[in-house]
């Protein structure tokens, strides 16, 4: 297990290292510079503050300075905020952004599996068609979409949440709810597809025929069978929740690093873009190590440390 | 045998399938009766209604099945009458099943040793180490090699012989009156075919069970079965003890099953075969539903069921055939010979017989 963590490591890093350097040429292909909205700049003037950055060396010599930066743990200062180190910047933006993240994420898998197992069980009744009509219209809504209709009603109309902003818990209800509707949806149809094979397969056949009861089969073969594949999905749902999270964060005014990203881009503010890609990365890099040991914790199949090994 | 208690008697069964299409008869009239430690073979083509047959006694129907009539009595109380809690108290306890695949007939995230044990801790309610205990027993006994280290093992780490026997131990774990084993090696290579069917047979003598084999392979009934029982299109056409089906069949569905099976003294290059395929059980045809496959239907067949007519005590057969007044026919060639046989058989068995008696008078 612990040859298999270190391998998975390794690999982790030089995805990481793809990663950034295939963000950062591509960075530089955005048109404009972090002056461009600076016209009461003379071109003396800009080419000095660009010198000061560095920015007026060659392209690969950038590269090699950021890179050589990283691994020291320097990640640049923001153009943006006046010499504010990026990894400050981060740091004191991630905590709104994770907490909605696995609130979402939570509030969008558990629910979901129940209701997809549900649908599967009562197939064909009026459960079902109801539980498939919610995950349809879960998928087909947009999350900003949503954001924006539970903003005018439970926010605007009824008074139950603050529409924007951040404070306590109360402010993170909205933007959950939104970002969650996509991850549930999905886990709900993927779940009642699988448990529906599962129900139907020879297995659970010969659990009936041990005399166990409807409930029986379903709690102690069909569910943990059916939550296998389920798996598979949480990292995509990570990634479908991270680029929802960026919308989202912007909608509810949510001092998060989704919001911080879209204004870095729209600034090239370089240090931050690169940054925030590095955030995310190493995030999906690590929900997606986690999948990967869960799934060996429940389908013995696939378990790393095998006997044959 | 004969004087055996009879523990289940299926009479008059019928059940029907709604489907989109309309009822589907499935089974259209099935009796048949089981004794205590016998081996009876239900034998038919894929759609004959073996499965369902033994489905209905497992009160495992689909929700789209409508039991039309008859009854299935198991110690004097209906099958088909019992509430939800009282057939999960027979499954696995007193009736239990073995699948056709054992390649996805086991649970495949659970430990074996846990599979095996359930049925006991279900309806015994055994504390788990003895039922754990219990569970290795029966895996020695179905002869699992090196069992105390695999209890904890998954099913694919199995070959499928292996899994299967692990399928017989969950089945047998509770010592079952009747065991069903539906088409229990199709799925297995021919040597494994083999050890399973061995194996069967000797737990069969050591925990006295009555066996309901159900199979399409004729060979593998000659080895296992007392008595056979040969469905067609959801009825029962032709049952007798295993000697009588096999050498002196009289329906003429029986003949085409047995033409139709290779054996050491087959002659020809081609293997015979049934023309045809079975009738659509939507709408079965009026009389004999065997009749526009057989090549010696009677004008008769096409218009009235055939009734049982008696051969021997224990052999019925379903065709006009068998009528006095029926024309007489000449079976096909392998059939001929099959008859001539039994008859050497049965002169063999006096003989031994005969032979038995004059032996024990002379050790008096």
């Amino acid at each position: 297990m612990a040859k298999y963590l270190l391998k998975r490591v390794f690999y982790l890093l030089l995805t990481l290292f793809i990663v950034i350097t295939v963000t950062f040429f591509l960075m530089k292909l955005l048109p404009g510079t972090p002056l461009q909205n600076q016209q009461k700049l003379s071109p003396a003037q800009q080419h000095l503050i660009l010198k000061q950055y560095g920015l007026t060396k060659p392209i690969w010599q950038q590269y090699l300075i950021y890179v050589g930066g990283v691994f020291q743990g320097n990640f640049g200062t923001s153009f943006q905020f006046s010499d504010q180190p990026v990894s400050y910047l981060i740091s004191s933006r991630i905590g709104p952004s994770l907490l909605l993240g696995l609130q979402a994420m939570i509030l969008g898998v558990v629910p979901g599996i129940l209701v997809g197992a549900l649908g599967a069980i009562k197939k064909n009744t009026w459960v079902d068609t109801t539980t498939t009509i919610i995950s349809i219209l879960g998928i087909s809504i947009p999350s900003f979409v949503l954001a924006v209709l539970l903003q005018y009603f439970l926010g605007l109309k009824l008074h139950l949440f603050p529409i924007a902003d951040w404070g306590g818990f109360a402010y993170t209800v909205l933007p959950t709810l939104a970002l969650a509707a996509s991850p549930f949806a999905d886990t709900a149809r993927f779940t009642r597809t699988e448990m529906v094979d599962v129900l139907n397969s020879d297995y659970i056949e010969l659990a009936r025929a041990k005399g166990l009861s409807k409930w029986g089969v379903i709690y102690h073969h069909a569910l943990r069978n059916s939550l296998i594949p389920v798996v598979t999905i949480i990292g995509p749902l990570a990634v479908n929740i991270m680029t929802g999270s960026m919308v989202i964060e912007n909608i509810f005014s949510i001092p998060g690093i989704g919001e911080q990203f879209v204004k870095s881009i729209l600034t090239n503010d370089y240090p931050t873009i690169m940054a925030v890609t590095i955030v995310y990365s190493v995030m999906l890099m690590v929900v997606l190590l986690i999948t990967d040991i869960v799934y060996g914790i429940i389908d013995p199949r696939i378990r790393i440390s095998g006997r044959s090994n | 045998m004969q004087s055996k208690e009879t523990i289940l008697d299926v009479n008059h069964l019928k059940i029907n399938f709604n489907t989109y299409a309309g009822t589907v008869k499935a089974i259209r009239d099935v009796s048949f009766s089981l004794k205590k430690g016998e081996t009876l073979a239900i034998v038919g083509e894929s759609g004959s209604g073996k499965t369902v047959t033994t489905r209905s006694i497992m009160g495992l129907l689909a929700n789209n099945a409508v039991v039309a009539g008859g009854s299935i009595q198991f110690h004097g109380q209906d099958v088909l009458k019992m509430s939800q809690k009282q057939l999960e108290g027979l499954r696995g306890a007193k009736i239990a099943q073995i699948f056709q695949d054992p390649m996805t007939s086991l649970d495949p995230t659970m430990r074996i040793g846990r599979q095996i044990a359930e049925p006991l801790i279900i309806h015994k309610g055994v504390k788990k180490e003895k039922a754990m205990a219990q569970a290795l027993e029966m895996m020695k006994l179905v002869g699992i090699t090196d069992a105390e280290n695999r209890i904890n093992d998954y099913p694919h780490q199995f070959s499928g012989g292996m899994r299967q026997r692990i399928v017989i131990a969950i089945a047998l774990i509770n010592y079952p009156e009747i065991l069903i084993a539906d088409e229990p090696t199709t799925a297995l290579d021919v040597t494994i075919q083999a050890q399973i069917l061995d194996l069967m047979r000797e737990l069969q003598d050591k925990i006295s069970t009555s066996i309901i084999f159900i199979t399409h392979d004729l060979g593998v009934v000659a080895g296992m079965a007392d008595r056979v029982a040969v469905m067609y299109a959801g009825k029962i056409v032709e049952y007798g003890t295993v000697d009588e089906i096999f050498y002196n069949p009289k329906h003429p569905y029986t003949w085409g099953l047995l033409s139709s099976m290779p054996t050491l003294d087959t002659h020809g290059d081609e293997l015979a075969s049934i023309p045809g395929t079975p009738p659509d059980l939507l709408d079965p045809p009026k009389g004999d539903a065997f009749a526009p496959r057989n090549p010696y239907a009677l004008k008769i067949d096409t218009e009235q069921e055939p009734p049982f007519f008696k051969v021997s005590d224990t052999h019925y057969a379903a065709t006009w055939l068998l009528h006095p007044d029926a024309p007489k026919v000449t079976p096909p060639e392998q059939i001929i010979e099959r008859q001539k046989k039994f008859a050497v058989m049965q002169k063999e068995a006096e003989a031994k017989e005969q032979h038995r008696i004059e032996e024990e008078e002379e050790q008096q």
